[in-house]
Order: structure tokens, then C-alpha cells, then sequence
């Protein structure tokens, strides 16, 4: 079956709803492991990749939560949709370059995918809407008992399963969270969280841009440790801290409205503005512009707008699912055009931003 | 000199820590140094930093530098080093006195706490209660107890069936 009809519409996708869905985006767990004496896909020649893929896609297939699933070979999908899949968050970019001898195997529902020979044989994930992660770790621990029956897994009784980098061995773990979180960063304290969160061993990256760019306020945290810890434990710890965060962000956004209403009405007012009338915009400030449109929907500015246009909109105006709209191979001047047009069609019912009335407290402002 | 961390760039920040006895050193891109946060006045990650690639000094040292090579993927110590990454489960058992110390350093412990293949479990279930018996077996003939020798014997045999259903799968 054809990639783009089994994929779920951007507008199904952006409608899943989970635990604090306003400030967690979504949550994942991943599992990495290897075929015991099969050497990793980075050292194996394509020849043993194509036969490790050959032993590992049907086992992945055949598992009863894979029903209904997608599954291909790498090099029969385009660049256009391998970075449709990267965009949606199902494979990572690693994966993307990969091509003949990998594979990926997904589920309808989107909650389960395995990516076959990208960095270790398996990296299989579940994801889920939402703060989910205890979901999302019982799902895939499920997905890899049932795989362990069908595949030797390579297993060390004192370190764990194996995996080609160190980073990985033991449990094979990477549990994260893509938060949304405009307010700490507006209230400049998005800092302070992130080093506080590094001492705890945890990693904030920026999901989308390169390196500690985080675009469109939206972050990543994750374990770093794999090793020396129960699974369970790691979940756990993720989670508190997860909650923690949540708090600080709302307690951000609070703070923020009752000591600089303005200051919050002007950024998601000039947010509104530009992307309801802007004629050319690159995907870089569409990001960050829709981020504070999805912070007005929160603090209830946009009465006729929900949250889930506002995420479907995140995922369409990427570079890549423009591209895909429109047959004519676009250059990125031509992209601005569209995605501007794409903005400003949405937007149309969509009125400006009521702001709140003033509390009498308001005045403390000073601008 | 290229960047120690990402191995593209060329390095522009040269540092230069003393550990008791041992001098390390770290070569970066200025890209790879903004990203460690060397410029960062609690500069948290750069002791992470200075003692994970310490950790991978130290490995070369103890394994003498020399070409240790995987016997069943044919990887060696100079490509670990270029790449980061291993060639197979086996390199683990290989290169496991240099690994040591890079894992203190990365990880919490150095002991896997989680969790363990079923049919791994199983086994190891399995053979300590074979163990058990075979002492129960020994002491019961020692005693002269022939019939609890038999249940014994047909215990260790029925548990001995098991292990060998499980290698079978």
C-alpha cells in the first residue's frame, strides 16, 4: 500500500488527545537491540544488513499489535518520503539516509513503529498523545517480549543488551516527552530549567532547528543513562520530573499574565497578525509564530480555535509536507509563497484575539 | 586538527585539564564547544565532557593502544575510535577491559538492573533448580531413602526436559 494512504491525515493526527496535552505535545519510549553475533548495521557489509532485515521485518510483521501495518524497505521510498516520516516524528533523520538493507515496519494507529537496521538492528518506539509514558513503555516492553520468542537478542546477563554505541547498553532505553513550553521561555527561566534538568543526568534538546536552537518553543527531554537502572526506575524518574516541569510552565504562564498582560497580548497578537497576512514566511518563523498562536488557544484568547488546527498547522507548513502538496519541485522562496497562502486560508475565520479583561491589578505593568 | 567530538570541523578550542597525576586533553570545533557549553560559567558540561574522553584516553592506554581486534567481526580499536560505536555484540566481551571506565562515566552503574530476555530467566530458573534437586538426589541416596531418590530422579529428568525445550526454541 501507497505510503500517503495508509499514513494518518495531519488533521486525524493532530486530534489525538492525551493526559496534559496542552503543555505535553507527546511521549515515547524506544527500545534498541541487536541480533546476538550479527555484527551493527554501521560495521555489517549490505549483504549481512539485507539478511538480518530478511530475519527481522517478518518477526516484526507477524506481531499481533502490527495487524495492520506499514512495512517497506528503505530504498523503496523516496527522499520526499522518508523526510514525511521525519517530520512526523516516526523515524528519526539517521534513519532517513539509510537505504537498501533497512527498513521500517509502522502500525495504522501510529503508536508503534520499528526502525529495522538504523543505528542497532531494532529500534522499536511507542508513542503516544500526551503525558503517556508509562503507556508507552508498557506497550513497546510488550512489543519486545513477544519479539524476543521469534529473535536471539544479543544479552549480557552483567550489562544488558547490547547495542552498537555504549550510550545505549543496558537497557536500551530512551524514554522523552516533546514539551511546548512558551512560557518559561517568554519569563526567560527556560534556562534555569534546563540546567537544572542536565544535573539530573536528563537531556532538554530543541526538537525542531539544529543544535540548542529550539524552535517553536517545543522541547525534548529524555534519559541520557541506560545502564544501572531498572527500566521501571527510569520511567519514574522521567515522569516526576516531567510533572515538575508542567508546574513551572504553568506557573510561568500565570505569573506572566498577571504581571505583563500586555507583554503576552502583544506576542500573540503580532503572532496572529503575521501569519493571518503574511504573503511570503519561511517555516523557521512559522514555528515560533504558531507556538504563541497555540499559547493564545491555552489561555483562551481564540474562543472559536482549537489546539488541533494549531498542531495540524505545525506539521503542514513543514518544508517537506509542502513539497509533497504540490508536484512542482518547489525552491524555498516558492515554499514561503505557499506556506503564506496555506496560513492565511486557514486563518481566515479564525478572529483576532480577545484578550481578557484587565484584572484591577493590571497597572503594576509598566511599559 | 579536527574536533574530538564531532570529527568534521576543523578544532578552534584547545583545552587543557589536570587530574592528580594525569594531563587531558580536548580539541574542539567552535560549534561542538558552544554545544558542550565550554563557554558556560558552571561549565557542568565540560567535566562531563573532559571525563567521558578521558574514560576513552584511559581505554587505549590499558589495552596498550594496540590492534585488539574483534575475532568475530574483525573490528578494531582504531575504528571504535573513529566511530563511536562497536561492530558487534562480541566486541563487547573483546574490548571489555577498556570499556570499564568509559561506561563508569556515562552510566549510573556499571550492572544491568532491568530487564532480562524470558527464555534467559527461564533457564537460569531452571538450572538452580536442577542444582537443588541433584543435592536433594545426593542426600537422599546417602540417607538410603530410595523412594524419595525415585520422586528425585523423575523430577530432575522432567527439569532437564524443560531446559533442553527451551535451547530447542
Amino acid at each position: 500500500m501507497n505510503l500517503h494512504e495508509f499514513l494518518l491525515s495531519p488533521d486525524e493526527s493532530a486530534r489525538r488527545e492525551g493526559p496534559h496535552n496542552k503543555i505535553v505535545m507527546s511521549s515515547r519510549v524506544r527500545l534498541a537491540r541487536n541480533i546476538k553475533g550479527a555484527a551493527f548495521p554501521g560495521w555489517a557489509k549490505k549483504a549481512d544488513r539485507i539478511k538480518t532485515l530478511e530475519v527481522v521485518r517478518p518477526a516484526v510483521e507477524s506481531l499481533p499489535q502490527m495487524a495492520d501495518h506499514f512495512s517497506e524497505t528503505m530504498d523503496n521510498l523516496t527522499l520526499l518520503d522518508k523526510n514525511i516520516l521525519v517530520e512526523r516524528h516516526l523515524i528519526s533523520r539517521e534513519h532517513a539516509a539509510k537505504n537498501a538493507g533497512s527498513g521500517l515496519v509502522f502500525n495504522r494507529e501510529e503508536t508503534l513503529c520499528v526502525m529495522i537496521n538504523e543505528e542497532d538492528h531494532l529500534r522499536m518506539q511507542a508513542l503516544r498523545p500526551g503525558l503517556q509514558l508509562k503507556q508507552a513503555w508498557q506497550a513497546i516492553d510488550q512489543v519486545d517480549s513477544k519479539l524476543e520468542k521469534k529473535l536471539e537478542y544479543a544479552f549480557s546477563p552483567d550489562i544488558g543488551y547490547l547495542t552498537a554505541c555504549p550510550t545505549n547498553l543496558g537497557t536500551g532505553i530512551r524514554v522523552s516527552a516533546m514539551l511546548h513550553l512558551p512560557g518559561l521561555v517568554l519569563a526567560e527561566q527556560i534556562n534555569q530549567i534546563i540546567q537544572a534538568v542536565n544535573k539530573l543526568g536528563l537531556a532538554v534538546r530543541g526538537l525542531y532547528g539544529e543544535g540548542t536552537e529550539a524552535l517553536g518553543n517545543v522541547f525534548q527531554v529524555s534519559n541520557q543513562m541506560t545502564l544501572g537502572e531498572a527500566e521501571t526506575d527510569i520511567v519514574e524518574r522521567l515522569s516526576k520530573v516531567l510533572s515538575q516541569i508542567i508546574e513551572h510552565e504553568e506557573n510561568a504562564r500565570g505569573t506572566l499574565l498577571e504581571k505583563k498582560p500586555k507583554t503576552v497580548y502583544n506576542h500573540i497578537g503580532r503572532a496572529y497578525g503575521i501569519l493571518a497576512n503574511a504573503h511570503s514566511i519561511s517555516s523557521k518563523e512559522t514555528m515560533n509564530l504558531l507556538s504563541l498562536m497555540r499559547l493564545g488557544v491555552d489561555l483562551g484568547l481564540f474562543p472559536d480555535l482549537d489546539r488541533a488546527p494549531v498542531d495540524e498547522l505545525f506539521v503542514v507548513t513543514q518544508p517537506n509536507h509542502l513539497q509533497k502538496r504540490y508536484s512542482d519541485k518547489l525552491t524555498a522562496e516558492e515554499r514561503d509563497l505557499l506556506r503564506a497562502d496555506m496560513l492565511r486560508e486557514r486563518l481566515r475565520t479564525v478572529s483576532r484575539p480577545k484578550p481578557k479583561p484587565s484584572p484591577p491589578t493590571s497597572d503594576s505593568e509598566k511599559s | 586538527m579536527l574536533c574530538c567530538v564531532c570529527k568534521e570541523k576543523e578544532a578552534k578550542v584547545h583545552l587543557t585539564q589536570i587530574v592528580g597525576d594525569k594531563m587531558q586533553k580536548v580539541d574542539l570545533c567552535e560549534g561542538c564547544a558552544a554545544q558542550k557549553g565550554v563557554n558556560d560559567p558552571a561549565g557542568f558540561s565540560l567535566a562531563d565532557l573532559l571525563l567521558g574522553l578521558g574514560a576513552s584516553q584511559e581505554m587505549e592506554q590499558s589495552t596498550g593502544g594496540g590492534e585488539l581486534k574483534c575475532p568475530n567481526c574483525g573490528f578494531t580499536q582504531a575504528d571504535f575510535k573513529k566511530a563511536g560505536r562497536l561492530g558487534c555484540s562480541e566486541c563487547y566481551v573483546t574490548f571489555s577491559e577498556g570499556l570499564d571506565g568509559l561506561l563508569k562515566t556515562m552510566h549510573k552503574g556499571t550492572k544491568h538492573m532491568g530487564k532480562v530476555p524470558h527464555a534467559l530467566q527461564q533457564s537460569r530458573e531452571l538450572s538452580d533448580r536442577l542444582k537443588s534437586l541433584q543435592k536433594k538426589l545426593d542426600k537422599a541416596v546417602a540417607e538410603e531413602d530410595f523412594e524419595q531418590a525415585a520422586t528425585m530422579r523423575d523430577e530432575i529428568k522432567a527439569t532437564k526436559d524443560k531446559l533442553a525445550g527451551l535451547s530447542a526454541n
